[in-house]
């Protein structure tokens, strides 16, 4: 009993809950004629698409800056790499290249400055994080209307202004890394290597980081700033090189989303990207001011584990499609067990 | 003299801001004047009840309430319920509100219970409880009702046969307190009752600030520590305070949507936390100090605003999205920047005050940036 209360608290109660509510997800999909290996498949391919953005509240989180609401801001540099890739018509791998360079470009620039904004505000990231990602969204908003793009798979026809908002990546870069060594068996299932390798390969990075010098101290930064302070570290700096790297990771994170998705999402798309990466990272046993590569892995799998099977459960047995709600409930839930539970973490 | 201009066109930073931008935006939406009175004239009567229920949790020191939406959603269901049972009229606009307030009460109860697990991060943790509370509302609304709640009228249900439709139409209690008291002056027309419900709110709120518990919420909102050590209950004082906004908003709701005369089922309350903040600090308060003018000032800046900018927008660029745009940039913008003026503030304070402690250093010490 003693065991089993220890193991409670230290993977956590929610997430417990979560793990034991998708296992029962993926055990009652035979039963009800669901086909278990596309399911796999599917949350595989979304682990893929989604993973680098969860990766990208890593380095916030540990320098103290709390959780990236502001996440928005990596994906709009995103948009503007995706954008202006397919403005210059360069297709393939190079097209796919183009994009992600262009928008690390941008995320620099938007990191830094979003990066020296917070440090004005230390202790109230959060809030200010969220509602300086949503009014950049509105300014980006206004750019997708007046920039002057030409390609004419981006502008509409006759009578419209400014871009589309959805525009396809078909004939430029979709699937480039879904279908890169892609492993298929059977039919139904199909393994996104490019885009999981991908995934590894930013979170490797994010992990050797952390291990050096910069990357340690930018954990004592977010451990206790005083201290970091104290052994003479820059903590101002430190900060910004945090928010720098999240808002990276966020822009290469929805490249890597849209190749797989197939669209590029503008305008109103951005607004609410921040929150499913949170609440992932949550789901996954980090606290707002702890978070591992462990936490990334789970949080992702679970996650996006719910999020595909319960409408395919739910649809095959109640025939009704709860999985938006659910969806809510599970993920701001979560976040708010992470606000309001004192400071620890998960194993 | 002129010092003292100055201080007032520091403090006022805002407000002059956003009367520069509309005295600006008006001429270029070419709006007639007459149409822009009659509007600011219903939407002052609509929306200044939603904004006053901010006032108190400012008081407490807990901030923007953003978890007010969970009021306007108690708020919702009462309006939904009477619509199912036919009550028209006044009685079923009181009767909507008798309905909210167990619902309002208790959600406001929870609100603030969870606020004070996360002191500090109030407005947050509000946030993303309004988006959780979201999940249970669509919950009890798309599922529960009409199949777990009874409905009688299934006009009012999906074709399925349970949850409600995405728009429910009020006529039966569409703008009767507007035309309660009816006055128009020179073809405008004027919701002389709103106005009297909301001077009545404003008094009420005037009151309260000078009672014991009110003294009390201002003393939590100043500090808790000390107010805690004077034996204030800081903590059933910071739940009430957000029970009233709660209530308050509860009751704003019910007179907001019988203006429009239609409910969006899953998204009227959604924006109404954001719309109310955003008028509230375009009026000129802050995320610390918010009075009844800057609520009154407020709201007519941010709904000028509002029915400008798409047509400024169009007749400037040639794009009415643009000026839709620009005024949601406005809406999310004023919020981060009281919030980041705040954070700004208190975080160079504390420098200041550790600079002191440090044997009286020189203030700019305090740019160094400790954390």
């Amino acid at each position: 009993m003693e065991g089993i209360k220890r193991f409670t608290a230290d993977f956590g109660l929610p997430r417990l809950i979560i793990t034991v509510y998708l296992l029962l997800l993926f055990a009652s999909a035979p039963l009800v004629g669901v086909n278990l290996s596309a399911s796999f498949s599917d949350v595989l391919i979304r682990v893929g698409m989604n993973g680098i953005m969860v990766l990208a509240m890593v380095p916030m989180i540990q320098s103290g800056c709390g959780l990236n609401f502001g996440l928005s801001l990596g994906v709009l540099a995103g948009l503007l790499g995706a954008t202006i890739s397919i403005e210059s018509g360069v297709v393939g791998m190079a097209g796919f290249l183009v994009a992600i360079v262009v928008a690390q470009s941008f995320a620099a620039l938007f990191g830094f400055g979003y990066g020296k904004l917070l440090n004005r505000v230390k202790g109230g990231e959060m809030m200010i994080s969220t509602y300086v990602g949503f009014s950049s969204v509105m300014v980006m908003c206004i750019a997708w209307l007046v920039l002057p793009f030409k390609s004419p798979t981006m502008i509409w026809g006759y009578g419209g202004e400014g871009l589309r908002t959805t525009i396809s990546v078909e004939g430029f870069w979709r699937h480039i890394l879904d279908d890169f060594l892609v492993i298929r068996i059977g039919e139904n299932f199909k393994f996104p290597t490019g885009a999981v390798l991908v995934f590894i390969l930013a979170a490797f990075l994010v992990w050797v980081f952390f291990h050096l010098k910069l990357g340690t101290a930018v954990t004592a930064v977010g451990s206790n700033a005083t201290y970091a302070k104290a052994s003479g570290i820059n903590v101002n700096r430190m900060r910004i090189v945090s928010v720098m790297m999240s808002t990276m990771l966020g822009a290469l994170g929805i490249v890597v989303f849209q190749q797989s998705f197939g669209f590029i999402q503008l305008y109103d798309g951005p607004l609410y990207m921040a929150f499913p990466a949170v609440a992932a990272i949550l789901i996954g046993g980090a606290s707002v001011n702890k978070a591992t590569l462990v936490h990334v892995f789970i949080g992702t799998l679970l996650y996006q584990g719910i999020l595909t099977m319960t409408p395919a459960i739910f649809n095959a047995v109640l025939r009704v499609d709860m999985s938006d709600v659910i969806r809510v409930i599970v993920s701001n839930g979560m976040i708010l067990y992470a606000l309001t539970r004192k400071m620890k973490v998960a194993k | 003299m002129n010092a003292k201009l100055r201080l007032f066109l520091i403090e006022n930073a805002v407000v002059i801001l956003f009367i520069l931008l509309i005295a600006f935006a008006i001429p270029v939406s070419r709006l007639p004047g007459k149409f822009l009175l009659q509007e600011i004239l219903m939407r002052l009567g609509r929306n200044t009840f939603l904004v006053l229920a901010l006032i108190l949790p400012i008081m407490a020191g807990m901030g923007l309430n953003f978890g007010m939406v969970l009021g306007a959603m108690a708020g919702q269901m009462g309006l939904i319920f009477i619509t199912d049972w036919g009550i028209v009229g006044i009685p079923g606009l009181l009767l909507a509100v008798i309905l909210s307030l167990p619902i309002s009460i208790v959600l406001g109860w929870v609100c603030g219970s969870i606020m004070n697990l996360a002191k500090g991060r109030e407005m947050v943790t509000g946030f993303i409880l309004a988006f959780f509370m979201n999940g249970l509302y669509m919950l009890i609304v798309l599922y529960a009702m009409g199949s777990l709640i009874p409905m009688m009228n299934s006009e009012l249900l999906l074709s399925r046969g349970y949850g409600i439709r995405n728009v429910v139409g009020l006529d039966g209690v569409r703008q009767c307190l507007d035309n309660l008291i009816p006055l128009h002056v020179m073809g405008l027309k004027i919701p002389v009752f709103n106005y009297l419900i909301i001077a009545g709110v404003a008094l009420l709120i005037i009151w309260f600030r000078k009672t014991k518990i009110g003294q009390d919420m201002r003393a939590v909102g100043q500090d808790r520590a000390v107010s805690g050590a004077s034996g204030i209950p800081v903590e059933r004082t910071r739940i009430l305070a957000i029970m009233i906004s709660t209530v308050l908003a509860g009751i704003g709701q019910v007179i907001f949507l019988q203006n429009l005369g239609t409910i969006n089922t899953t998204s009227s309350h959604e924006q109404i936390g954001m719309f109310s903040i955003a008028a509230l600090l375009i009026g000129g308060a802050s995320v610390t100090k918010a009075s009844i003018p800057n609520v009154i000032v407020g709201v007519i800046l941010f709904h000028l605003l509002f029915l400008v900018s798409p047509m400024a927008g169009k007749n400037l660029i040639g794009s009415g999205m643009l000026g839709e745009y620009f005024r949601q940039f406005v809406s999310y913008g004023v919020i981060a920047l009281a919030l980041v003026l705040y954070e700004w503030k208190r975080v160079t304070q504390e420098n200041a005050s550790r600079a002191t402690l440090r044997g009286g250093a020189a203030p700019s010490a305090a740019k160094g940036g400790a954390a």
